[in-house]
């Protein structure tokens, strides 16, 4: 059946949306076949922006290759360094510093709202709405200046390092963050009446984009892509690193399994962010920010894997060593290439507006994909 | 008292003592011709300038603000590097058309500022079926658009133009029925009958609740009409890069632009003229000395007033909604703007009939 | 019954638009929330983040001496081949010869400003600054030399 409408016949419209196109976020190619308005097939073309990353990281020591994980997902460079330098440490075998754990986690959860705020304006805006963007664009705002203080860059902060953290926090550090909390709590409403409680908003994202449990499970689908069918899939409840065990916070789980279901994970998960955040910058214990390692690291033979949670869905970190000073071979499973997968399944049978709304909430990074 | 009326009247009657009437005539055609396209690039800058103000400060940024005070001579320069831009034509196009189509869209955008009366006695052509005229010229533009979209040889444009045609067409009816429940209570059709009938207050608060409800039918309508957002399928960014007129470049592209504007203007300006009474100030019953204070203003003060009042409205649309889909648009217009304007139009009729209205 | 639904329908939708309105409209009479940074205009008042990683330098002090002792650490921790070393030796008073920074070359136009050189450097010869207005018309000029013309090492500094 799917092989019927999936060829391209004769009078059917193939339109190249992209590389440069508004609503793909990036260089992403896709190649769309229509019968009128009406997507038949979506198939992705990608390798626009492949800088061979896991390919450099392999000529670079194990302290110098984080930085450059910070360029694939750029809207979760603290989430991809922290899965590295997990990663390097599970074969170092250091004891990470509780208070570099705290510190990590913190960070993480900002750079997760922050990550999703730009999402929601991103959103939005395929959808049309302009004015969303830049009021997402304030929130996040602040926390790049948070970041900016602490880590020294906005975007690429480059703050993890193997044995915690580069620097210890900014003395403004939790002043600033507690600020940052009460003036997202005291804005949340305001994203709720313009865009989420908007009737043209839910009916532009009602019944678009279904996915099954089943599929979301059999594409590979994780992060909110698979908790908005129901998937329970948070690596952080699964397999808890740092301080997660620690912390209270609930899984967003939807079972919509549309393109709401999976907008609605998202804006509940930046509230589990500030909850987690809430139960953490109060308690930061004193300490180290960082373990004492050797100045040249050196990990032992052997396989190492690390998964985290990045705002996107599951990240995971391979690598190979043969006991010398840079990895033999590092294998990213990257979240944004699976969920991408998933996207012509979703969206044949609808219109071209559609095909922007359900590819929106998959909160597609392209350089994530590509790597 | 300053007025446009006492202008046109000093330059025709000094024109009729100096020259003899043939002159005159065609004095007073390339006048008239001027003075239209000097008022369109006016309308345009201003417009354009206006947008990118409300669209900004809505967005919680400055908007252009460094050409003159509060950058209101950014438009201006934008203009000048679009006229320095290279025209291009793509390849397979077909030519006349694609050149042809900006100049469609404009012309017709021109025709229609003919009846619109923009002060108290100043008005191009006082035709007694002004309304009619409008709305029947105005949804020529779609011939352009739709010339735009096939000639560009450009998948994008194709799609982005046969939207537009079913946009224009099915909210063409709804907007029609919304003009034509004004018709009703006052039984003309003549732009200067209907302003005159509103001496005594304005038709949205002397027609009762189907007036208000047909102001709003009105206003989403033209809204559509004009591919304004939430309406903008034709040009959906996000999907269709720009639309019909994605080919387009340097002074074509700002023809459409302009003409989008123009097409803002001319229906924010029959919507006052139908809901607002036009240039015709506020009056109240028979509060003598209230009345008699609002004259003072201007007629032209009055009359620009309110249509920048609803051009606001429209552009407060643009910022605030997600666009619509293509299926949506059109269940909108014939699920529920066309039945509830059908049965509005029959309550107007039945208040018109009865005279309930003030 | 149908028609209490329709209703029921419209109005709900017309609500929702107009809350959206609304929140727009407040902004809109709001200019106090405008957050636009006016940044080359307000270049006397803009403050950075003192850690904000804007360019590698060498601080050198009153007597135009500075930390580097030349052990290439830094240009060994740079994953980009940022930073390139150039050593002499100088001739002390005692006639040993001692390992000394000649040059200190920088290739702005390579760096990402991961901060890992100004981490691995033993005496902290080196920092960042927070300049971040680095554009130039001629791409030569982004090579540097940190140590300042017959600057020396600090007494003291091994
Ligand atoms: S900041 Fe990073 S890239 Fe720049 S010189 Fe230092 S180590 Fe090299
Ligand atoms: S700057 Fe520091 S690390 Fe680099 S050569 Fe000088 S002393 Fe060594």
């Amino acid at each position: 059946m799917i092989e019927e409408v999936g060829t391209t016949t004769e009078g059917d419209l193939v339109i190249n949306v992209g590389p440069q196109h508004p609503a793909t976020h990036g260089v992403l190619h896709l190649v769309i076949t229509l019968n009128g308005e009406t997507i038949k097939k979506v198939e992705p073309h990608l390798g626009y922006i492949h800088r061979s990353i896991e390919k450099m990281c392999e000529s670079l020591t194990y302290r110098q290759f984080i930085y450059v994980t910070s360029r694939m997902d750029y809207l979760s460079a603290h989430i991809n360094n922290h899965a590295c330098a997990l990663c390097v440490e599970k074969g170092l075998q250091v004891e990470v510093p509780q208070r570099a754990q705290y510190i990590r986690v913190i960070m993480d959860e900002l750079t997760r709202i922050a990550s999703h705020e730009l999402w929601w304006g991103a959103m939005a805006m395929d959808l049309g709405a302009f004015t969303p963007f830049f009021h997402a664009f304030r929130e996040r705002e602040t926390i790049n200046t948070i970041m900016e203080e602490t880590c020294g860059a906005r975007l690429t902060m480059n703050y993890m390092v193997p044995g915690g953290v580069m620097f210890d926090l900014h003395p403004d550090f939790q002043k600033k963050v507690k600020a940052f909390i009460q003036q997202y709590t005291s804005k949340i409403n305001e994203y709720d009446e313009l865009v989420t409680g908007n009737i043209i908003f839910q009916n532009r994202m009602k019944g678009i984009g279904y996915v099954t449990k089943e599929d979301a499970i059999s594409y590979g689908c994780t992060g909110p892509v698979a908790r908005g069918s129901g998937v329970a899939s948070d690596i952080r409840k699964i397999a808890p690193y740092d301080v997660y065990d620690k912390v209270e916070f609930d899984e967003v789980l939807e079972t919509g399994g549309d393109s709401f279901a999976r907008y609605l994970v998202r804006v509940k998960e930046m509230q589990q962010s500030i909850r987690i955040i809430e139960q953490l910058i109060d308690n930061i214990p004193e300490g180290d920010f960082q373990a004492k390692t050797k100045a040249v690291l050196k990990l032992p033979k052997g396989e190492f894997y690390q998964r985290v949670e990045t705002a996107r869905g599951e990240l995971g970190v391979y690598i190979i060593s043969e006991g010398g000073t840079t990895p033999y071979r590092i294998k990213f499973r990257s979240p944004g290439f699976s969920n991408l997968s998933i996207l012509d399944h979703m969206v044949r049978g609808h219109k071209i507006g559609d095909l922007v709304a359900a590819m929106g909430t998959l909160d597609l990074v392209i350089p994530d994909i590509d790597r | 008292m300053f007025s446009l009326e006492g202008i046109t009247k000093a330059i025709d009657t000094w024109l009729n003592a100096h020259f003899n009437s043939t002159v005159v005539l065609l004095a007073e055609c390339v006048l008239v011709g001027v003075a239209a396209i000097a008022l369109f690039a006016v309308l345009g800058l201003g417009l354009v300038w206006m947008e990118r103000k409300v669209a900004a400060v809505m967005q919680i940024r400055l908007g252009p603000n460094r050409l003159g005070p509060k950058g209101i001579f950014q438009t201006s320069a934008d203009t000048l590097k679009l006229i320095m831009k290279e025209g291009l034509t793509p390849d397979g196009a077909d030519k006349f058309l694609f050149n042809l189509a900006p100049f469609i869209v404009m012309i017709v955008a021109m025709l229609v500022l003919a009846p619109i009366s923009f002060a108290k006695n100043f008005q191009i052509w006082d035709i007694n079926i002004g309304v009619l005229y409008v709305s029947a010229v105005s949804s020529l533009s779609v011939i352009g658009i739709l010339m735009a979209g096939w000639s560009s040889n450009n998948k994008y444009s194709l799609l982005g133009a046969m939207r537009s045609g079913a946009q224009i067409v099915s909210y063409e009816l709804s907007a029609g029925l919304a003009i034509i429940s004004i018709v009703v209570l006052t039984g003309s059709l003549s732009i200067n009958d209907i302003i005159q009938s509103q001496q005594n207050g304005w038709w949205i608060f002397k027609g009762h609740i189907p007036a208000i409800i047909s102001f709003i039918i009105f206003i989403i309508a033209v809204t559509a009409e004009t591919n304004r957002a939430p309406f903008d399928l034709a040009e959906a960014e996000s999907e269709l890069t720009a639309g019909f007129h994605t080919e387009y470049s340097g002074m074509k592209f700002a023809l459409f632009f302009l003409a989008e504007y123009i097409n803002i203007f001319i229906v924010c300006s029959i919507g006052a003229t139908l809901f607002f009474g036009g240039w015709m100030p506020l009056h109240i019953g028979n509060w003598e000395a209230f009345n008699h204070i609002m004259d003072f203003i201007p007629s032209s003060i009055w009359f620009f007033g309110k249509t920048i009042f609803l051009i606001f409205l429209i552009m407060w649309f643009r910022w605030t909604f997600p666009r619509l889909r293509v299926d949506q648009l059109l269940n909108l217009e014939w699920k529920y703007l066309l039945p509830i304007s059908l049965f509005n139009l029959l309550l107007m009729t039945v208040v018109a009939i009865m005279g309930w209205h003030f | 019954m149908f028609l209490k639904e329709y209703i029921n329908d419209v109005l709900k939708a017309a609500k929702s638009l107009l809350t959206g309105m609304k929140v727009t409209g407040y902004y809109f009479t709001h200019r106090k929330e405008i957050i636009t940074e006016q940044y080359p205009d307000n270049r006397a008042t803009l403050q950075l983040a003192e850690r904000f990683r804007g360019e590698v330098v060498m601080p050198h002090d009153e007597n135009n001496q500075h930390a580097c002792t030349g052990c290439s650490a830094c240009e060994i921790a740079c994953p980009n081949g940022t930073i390139k070393i150039i050593n002499k030796f100088d001739i002390q008073p005692d006639g040993k010869k001692k390992k000394a920074i000649d040059t200190f070359v920088y290739h702005l136009e390579l760096c990402t400003m991961c901060g890992l050189c100004v981490e691995a450097c033993p005496t902290s010869a080196i920092k960042m600054a927070n300049t971040f207005e680095h554009s130039v018309f001629n791409r030569n000029q982004l090579t540097k030399r940190l140590n300042q013309p017959g600057s020396k090492i600090r007494e003291g500094v091994e």
